[in-house]
């Protein structure tokens, strides 16, 4: 091995100097010195090769050896992701602690598939058959809610020449075999794909359905589409976590990819320990049995942080391959941003703006053009990958770098506002400066489902909120007492969306989902409030008698029905139209 | 015995560039002798061919370029721990400084410890009880999180800070706890007030103490938090004991930290400081926390002041996004004599969901907090629009809100230093403040809550606010 060796010349944190790796690659891995520290080429000038070193490169010096081997920095594709728990570049972090202890030392390694585990494969085609590229051949249950295909990996085509009955295997048995024109190749249970390259579809598509969430002020007013990309920039203490957390908990998508990237240790364990916990809404399995994790946390090597975000797209899509639904979330992205701009620090490149490097924007970009609704290959299905990254400027300025270069490539917009979180109100989503330009893509489908008023009733709510804003801004500089009966009415409504509808408590089991039905059924209360105190104003009802309508109280706790219990709705429907005939009716008899 | 290289290039700073060496080792640990005789300390930050960037924690006053004699020594920064080492005083580097003789270590840790693996925490949950309403109440502290209070100068966050300190203990349990107070640059005086307070409480001799002075080394300072935290994860994860840290002033290490970046010529990033402080900041906050199977915690509490109280400032804001939440002191309440001046709104306790309720604290205590929150909001919003537009532009639940306001500083954050509350008090506090609204404006409390306990509260008086509404 000696003579493939490379030698170190510099180290300079996580930025290792080396010369003389034979046929040094862009982006290849290597092993840096005996300790095998883990790393990928990212600069070659003349002789000499950069490589970004995946953990901590304390102890390295010039003259240590740099073994090549050719190969791309890449992930393993295979039965036994959903559920594990990897750091930035795949090591399963459970495996870790079991052989190396609660901290992870420099030089760990572990498969990121089980070697050992069985899976009871079951062909899906017979010997003799064409297949290419995307083709299943097998299936295998990998948890009781995901029924893990096997696909041909790219590059092999050809017709099968065997293929191994229904029976336990593991992930390194070789299942097929493919007679190709460059002769026979082996199908296993589990692939490699290079995490730095998008996987192959057959046709990108626009999108077409919603991505329900369960988050009222996301689901009524700024959705995200399936197969579509959103951002949540915001300061600390906004609830971006959180809201990253009831995404990845509550979406109606099959499989859920969540990157914890530079983040806290403790969020991950959060996630760690309630997924298994937490059921489902459509399946009634806990979560964990659609759910892989990559946990990158703030004081792990920084290197292997920018390679996170890849780690975890690289997956989605070999899902989204399988005909899934796939959602991604990244937490954060600013994290994933800031490596890069330290790697490029190290690497004295010309910075842009903020010291970010001049490529910043691109490789944003390039990560969210991975999203999409797709016809795969093979089949031909359709199956999506929607990506949703958190951004954490500093100081919450959205004119930072990262924010900006996100905006211009990401089609939601949820902006997470400091003053409502400090009022205690989350999701703090400001309903003003958020928007989503899939509302029209997705009018269609809300038409169909839940029929044309809840387009006008959501539109109208908006009007509300808008004017509230103006209003607000006299009240300001001329006192409530100002305003007409019918603005301050405006004023109340605005109000009641605010607190009885946008308003969700993620730690309420009752208010934590709330079904689009609900949804429906908590905006029309609120409507129907509205329309008849207006009409009642009309007739001369004093604004305070209707403000003092004890059913508001009921109109406030809506929120809280349970899912089963909609009927509810029409009692409260009922009272307030009576109430607001005996008000009419007294006026009108003096 | 390691060669002595004598070939200094270059002295920049706190820096120093060593040529001709071989075999040196990124982040090992150099000793240097200056001329005069005396023994310096640093530590590699780059290697680069046989040329060696040295950052020297003394500073580098009175080397030399003909005369300065550099050893390699193969390490790291380690720090020697046995049980002894409680009730011990180290200076910023780990030398004792109390007159007793040095440690007769057990075991020697480096100082930089390796990442935990996220697989292997657990997730903090048990309420500590700091007897603070405003942390207690709203801003829950639990045992293993990270918990800045931001501060600014002239504000009485060592008060708070040693308050906590003395307060601190976990509901129904007497365990082995133990305090790591670590002092970055501040002044004789602020660390003399913690050691006194922990000398009168008998709290010294189950604590250690890392300190460096202002007037101390500056670049000392970069290694002198990381030694506490070593020993810190000695006592949780080796002794099982419950540790507290207390980390002051973090602006004063981050300062420090920019004056290598500049000496090293980096593109800075914001405001000059370096645009790897989010990761080296991170490298300390996250060795706050607790292992699954083992008995230790290690609870953070950093301090540091914002310049001029701006929130937004790179130490705040990256500090902000590391922790599990954050403690504001106010200026403004300060003035008005109210101590301790937590200002609730911006402040926040990520970890708290988990940390409270039934079993925990209070089965009410979610719901009480929030409407607390969300009415001291609104009560300020509104006593912002009193002062533009007079009282008389308010409503009558207007005004109810400014009240709720007022009382809610005097009463509920207002404290005495040595005011121990426990959180019943404080929940009741809160109860009797709300129970000056009418029912339907408290929304964010369940039914039967309402019904269980604002009756206890609920004083004729209230009556009449109700019918006015």
């Amino acid at each position: 091995m000696k003579d493939k060796a490379g030698r170190v010349v510099k180290v300079s944190g996580p930025l290792v100097v080396a010369e003389n790796i034979p046929q040094a690659k862009m982006f290849e891995m290597v092993y840096v010195s005996d300790k095998k520290l883990f790393g990928e080429i990212i600069e070659i000038k003349g002789n000499k090769a950069s490589i970004q070193v995946y953990e901590d490169t304390s102890g390295i010096g010039p003259g240590e050896p740099v073994y090549s081997t050719g190969l791309p920095l890449s992930v393993e594709l295979g039965p036994g992701l959903i559920g594990s728990i990897y750091d930035g570049v795949q090591r399963p972090l459970d495996e870790l602690r079991k052989e190396y202890g609660d901290f992870i030392s420099r030089g760990a390694y572990k498969p990121a598939l089980n070697r050992k585990k069985e899976w009871l494969f079951e062909p899906v085609v017979r010997k003799g058959t064409t297949v290419k590229a995307g083709n299943v051949v097998g299936k295998v249950q990998e948890t009781p809610v995901i029924m893990h295909k096997i696909i041909v990996p790219s590059g092999i085509e050809g017709e099968i020449i065997s293929i191994i009955e229904k029976k336990k295997v593991t992930v390194e048995d070789v299942v097929a075999r493919v007679k190709t024109t460059e002769g026979t190749k082996e199908i296993k249970l589990f692939q490699k794909w290079p995490v730095r390259i998008g996987r192959p579809v057959l046709k990108r598509l626009p999108p077409v359905d919603p991505l329900i969430t369960g988050q009222r002020v996301i689901d009524a007013f700024f959705p995200i589409a399936r197969g579509g990309t959103a951002c949540v920039p915001g300061p600390f203490g906004s609830g971006k976590t959180v809201v990253q957390h009831q995404l990845a908990k509550w979406s109606d998508a099959d499989i859920i990819i969540f990157i914890g990237c530079g983040e806290r240790g403790n969020e991950m364990t959060d996630v760690l320990m309630e997924f298994p916990e937490l059921k489902d809404p459509r399946t009634g399995r806990p979560l964990m049995e659609r759910t892989v994790l990559i946990a990158n946390t703030s004081n792990m090597p920084v290197a292997a942080r920018e390679a996170s975000v890849f780690t975890g797209i690289t997956i989605g899509e070999y899902y989204r391959d399988m005909g899934y639904n796939v959602a991604l979330m990244a937490d954060s992205t600013s994290r994933w941003a800031e490596a890069m701009r330290e790697m490029s620090g190290r690497l004295e490149e010309m910075p842009g703006e903020e010291g970010y490097p001049a490529y910043l924007a691109s490789r944003i970009a390039s990560f969210y053009e991975r999203a999409g609704r797709v016809f795969i290959l093979g089949s031909g299905k359709e199956a999506t990958l929607s990506v949703i990254g958190a951004v954490s400027p500093p100081g919450g300025d959205l004119s930072d770098p990262v924010v900006q270069a996100t905006l211009r490539t990401v089609r939601v917009f949820w902006s997470l506002d400091a003053q409502l979180a400090y009022a205690r109100h989350f999701p703090s989503i400001h309903w003003l400066r958020s928007y989503s330009l899939y509302v029209d893509m997705l009018s269609d489908f809300y038409k169909k489902e839940m029929g044309e008023e809840w387009i006008e009733i959501r539109q109208e709510a908006m009007r509300t909120l808008r004017r509230e804003a103006e209003l607000q801004e006299m009240v300001r500089l001329i006192g409530i007492d100002a305003l007409s009966s019918k603005d301050r009415l405006i004023m109340e409504t605005a109000r009641s969306i605010r607190e009885d509808f946008l308003q969700q408590n993620a730690f309420m089991d009752a208010d934590t989902y709330t079904s689009l039905k609900k949804q429906y059924r908590m905006m029309k209360l609120i409507h129907l409030f509205n329309k008849l105190a207006a009409h009642a104003l009309d007739k001369n009802v004093e604004l305070d008698k209707i403000l003092s309508l004890p059913v508001r109280v009921e109109i406030s706790r809506a929120k809280f029905i349970p899912e089963k219990e909609l009927k509810k709705f029409d009692v409260i429907e009922e009272k307030i139209s009576s109430l607001f005939n005996v008000l009419v009716k007294e006026v009108e008899n003096g | 015995m390691a060669k002595e290289y004598v070939t200094t290039r270059e002295i920049a700073g706190p820096l120093l560039i060593v040529d001709h060496i071989e075999g040196a080792k990124y982040n090992e640990i150099v000793q240097i002798k200056a001329v005069d005789g005396s023994i310096k300390n640093g530590q590699v930050l780059e290697v680069d061919g046989d040329r060696a960037l040295i950052q020297v924690f003394e500073g580098t006053a009175g080397l030399n370029l003909g005369g300065t004699r550099v050893k390699f020594l193969g390490k790291g920064v380690e720090v020697g721990l046995s049980p002894s080492i409680l009730g011990r005083i180290f200076n910023g580097s780990g030398v004792p400084i109390d007159g007793s003789s040095a440690i007769i270590p057990e075991k020697r840790m480096d100082i930089n410890g390796n990442p935990l693996n996220p697989y292997a925490r657990n997730y903090p949950l048990e309420f500590i009880q700091t007897g603070i309403s405003a942390i207690d109440g709203l801003n829950t502290l639990v045992r293993g999180q990270k918990l800045p209070i931001f501060s600014g100068s002239g504000l009485p966050h060592a008060q708070i800070a040693a308050q906590i300190a003395r307060q601190a203990k976990v509901l129904g349990k007497e365990e082995k706890f133990a305090v790591v107070f670590v002092a970055m640059g501040i002044t004789f005086e602020e660390a003399n007030y913690f050691m006194e307070d922990f000398k009168k409480t008998g709290a010294l001799e189950r604590s250690v103490m890392f300190l460096n002075l202002a007037n101390d080394p500056v670049i000392e300072r970069i290694a002198t938090p990381r030694f506490g935290l070593t020993v810190a994860e000695y006592l949780a994860f080796d002794l099982g004991m419950h540790v507290l840290v207390i980390l002051t002033d973090m602006t004063n290490y981050c300062e420090a930290l920019r004056e290598i970046s500049a000496a090293r010529k980096e593109v800075p990033g914001r405001r000059g400081y370096p645009g790897y402080m989010y990761t080296d900041l991170a490298t300390m906050y996250e060795r706050a926390g607790r292992i699954k199977e083992k008995k230790g915690s290690i609870t953070q509490i950093p301090i540091l002041t914002m310049p001029e109280d701006d929130k937004t400032h790179p130490i705040a804001d990256l500090t902000g996004y590391i922790t599990e939440g954050q403690m504001f002191l106010s200026r403004n309440l300060f003035q008005q004599a109210i101590y301790p001046p937590i200002d609730v709104l911006p402040s926040l306790s990520r970890l708290k969901d988990k940390g409270i309720g039934k079993g925990k604290t209070r089965e009410d205590h979610a719901d009480v907090l929030n409407q607390l929150f969300a009415a001291y909001a609104r009560g300020r919003e509104v006593r912002e629009l009193a002062i533009v537009l007079g009282e008389s532009a308010l409503t009558k639940t207007d005004l109810i809100f400014v009240r709720f306001a007022d009382e809610f500083e005097q009463k509920f954050v207002k404290q005495g230093e040595y005011e121990n509350r426990s959180i019943e008090e404080t929940l009741d506090i809160g109860w009797r403040l709300l129970s000056m609204f009418p029912v339907g404006e408290l929304k964010r409390i369940r039914p039967e809550y309402i019904e269980k306990y604002l009756s206890r509260y609920t004083t004729s008086s209230e009556g009449d606010t109700k019918n006015a509404d």
